[in-house]
């Protein structure tokens, strides 16, 4: 059978896969609520790859980012509850917002060595979970507040489509996280992500060919910091609710273990972790239970054994198995 | 001035702890080049190791032996088992590996322990001292006069002992510390033992003033790494002048501006000093080799 030409750019391949998936995975679904866990999926999804962006590409660690995701999240509870804005311009302000404080303070720190980005995010994250913790007249403290509720039963009736609010929920973040994994995809062949990876590989030999480095992080964080702010607006337009803790260093860290777990290069590798750490609590109470000793268990695991990712990491023990069998 | 005398004694007190911290951070740094995320957990370690250990029937002085010996232990068995497999990955990944340690540390202090804040008494008693109209705990002291011991045990050691020599060969070359015969997996498993009891006795002496809970390492580690880096990473005099700076500068913050935001003084320490001097204030221009 030929490949049509499209599909030969492996681009379109990664998208099309993940597109089935989402198309076909409502089909599995025993119940109505794995639409929910089906949008938490694609949310934390599409904050993981701004982290593939940001880890996989150039090479550094945000240990802050839920920071990010929680601006995007307030920035739409309080844009209109206090302000009376739309919902949607909060969904852009949250962004430019979370965009420019990343840039301001990455700007200053990715000229130094990568551990210091590390360091700095993490205080950054506390910072911002701590400001949404105690401004509590804007922000409601640390019980957190509500978000507006989009009518989309309305919406849904009023153009026909035969839908119930959580199917459109599916749908819609299912083709944000498309957009999201596109333009991630587009970027890393662009000079802009070319230039990224070769700062990964070696700081010193991307100056020498003219790349400029500090630039090429910054923009790199920024871009992470919209995802993630974007991702936190449309969790509090979900849930209706935003508290400090989607801003917090669990949060954070589960990001974090997300991308490490789906092998941090790849943005298909980042759904898988996301999905699997996001569908694990809700189905298993012992992780739950023991979630901080798992997270730091699986982040270990992967980083000594499974550097490229789990998926890739088990088909290449596989294959490596298979090879020792096959042979006399 | 009463007022000013308070916040000078608990700013050196906290910056005391900040400063082993951070001088924790330092010997790991120098003799691994890994920035071990996971020191703040090894302060956790001494306090709660030393809380349960008492309560089970040991007295103080015993506990905290036990406390500070088994953190060592801690610190030995993370190199052996997280960073040495490793071998020589990225920075990134050694920094996600610390981080992971960090994590696991405080799941299992919580699930082995408990969540709840805990404390022992102080070991000279609780009557405080009045000077110049502020109060002084006679802990403090111990915070203060421990730290300095450390201080200048570590100091006498790594100049002049063997094996202190050795650790300072191997941060300085590692490739030719082997050449003269030095066992570097040796001296790593020493720095990191060294470290985390530098650390459990942070813990130990600052439990009776502040408290621990399970939960404590993280922003411990935060401020003892803002400490190294106001005193320039991998100097053992900037960590201690960094960890007493960051301390005073956090309790006279709290004092006088916001006590709510005191716990942000660190990352604003940290955001000053990288953009302003990103070698500290005592750190030596960084070269690096390519």
């Amino acid at each position: 059978m030929r490949v049509p030409s499209w599909l030969a750019d492996p681009r379109a391949r990664v998208l099309v896969l993940l597109a089935v998936l989402i198309a076909l995975a409502p089909l599995l679904f025993p119940s109505g609520y794995y639409y929910r866990v089906g949008t938490l999926v694609f949310l934390n999804a599409l904050t993981v790859t701004g982290l593939v962006i940001l880890t996989g590409y150039a090479g550094q660690v945000s240990l802050g980012h839920a920071g990010f995701f929680g601006i995007g999240a307030y920035a739409c509870a309080v844009g209109t509850s206090h302000f009376g804005l739309a919902p949607g311009l909060c969904v852009a302000l949250g962004a430019g917002l979370a965009g420019g404080l990343a840039l301001a303070v990455g700007r200053p720190i990715l000229r130094l060595k990568s551990h210091y980005l590390a360091v700095a995010t993490l205080g950054l994250g506390i910072l911002i979970a701590m400001v949404l913790t105690n401004e509590g007249q804007w922000t409601g403290g640390p019980d957190g507040m509500s978000a507006p509720t989009l009518p989309l039963r309305a919406w849904l009736r009023a153009w026909g489509v035969p839908l119930s609010p959580a199917q459109a929920w599916y749908a819609l973040s299912g083709l944000v996280l498309l957009a999201g994994a596109w333009m991630a995809l587009s970027l890393r062949e662009s000079a802009s992500g070319r230039a990224l990876r070769a700062l990964h590989d070696s700081e010193v030999a991307a100056r020498v060919i003219g790349i400029d480095v500090a630039r090429a992080k910054g923009r790199a964080f920024a871009i992470s910091a919209v995802y993630a702010s974007v991702a936190g607006s449309l969790m509090a337009l979900f849930n209706g609710f935003v508290n400090p803790a989607m801003a917090g260093f669990m949060h954070s860290i589960e990001l974090v273990t997300m991308v490490v777990l789906g092998g941090a290069g790849s943005v298909l590798g980042g759904v898988v972790g996301a999905t699997v750490l996001t569908v694990l609590p809700q189905t298993l109470t012992v992780f739950q239970e023991y979630e901080m000793t798992m997270l730091g268990l699986i982040m270990m695991v992967m980083m000594i054994f499974l550097r490229q990712g789990v998926v890739p990491g088990l088909v290449g023990a596989w294959t490596a198995w298979r090879g020792r069998r096959a042979r006399p | 001035m009463a007022e000013f005398l308070q916040f000078l004694f608990s700013g050196l007190t906290v910056g005391a702890v900040y400063a082993l911290v951070a001088l924790g951070f330092t010997l790991i740094h120098n003799a691994s080049g890994v920035v071990n995320f996971a020191q703040g957990e090894f302060v956790m370690l001494g306090g709660m190791i030393t809380v349960f250990a008492a309560q089970a029937g040991l007295p103080l002085a015993v506990a905290a032996g036990v406390a500070i010996g088994v953190t060592a232990l801690v610190g030995v068995a993370l190199y052996r088992l997280a960073i040495a497999p490793a071998g020589s990955a990225s920075v990134v990944s050694i920094i996600i590996i610390t981080m992971g340690a960090s994590l696991f540390l405080r799941g299992t202090a919580q699930s082995v322990f408990d969540k709840q804040i805990h404390r022992f008494p102080a070991f000279s008693g609780e009557t405080p001292i009045t000077i110049g109209g502020a109060t002084l705990m006679p802990q403090s002291l111990w915070v203060l006069g421990g730290a300095a011991v450390v201080f200048v045990a570590l100091h006498r050691f790594l100049a002049h002992t063997l094996p202190g020599k050795a650790v300072l060969a191997t941060a300085s070359n590692k490739l030719a510390a082997q050449l003269v015969g030095i066992n570097t997996h040796a001296v790593l498993l020493l720095a990191f033992g060294l470290s985390a009891a530098i650390g459990a006795v942070a813990g130990v002496l600052i439990t009776p003033l502040t408290m621990t809970t399970a939960d404590m390492g993280v922003s411990v580690a935060l401020k003892g790494f803002a400490a190294a880096m106001l005193g320039g990473m991998g100097i053992p005099v900037g960590a201690i002048v960094g960890g007493l700076g960051l301390g005073l500068i956090e309790a006279f913050t709290a004092g006088y501006l916001s006590s709510a935001y005191k716990e942000a003084t660190a990352f604003l320490v940290i955001l000053v000093v990288l953009v302003l001097m990103p070698r500290g204030l005592f750190g030596p221009k960084d070269v690096e080799r390519v």
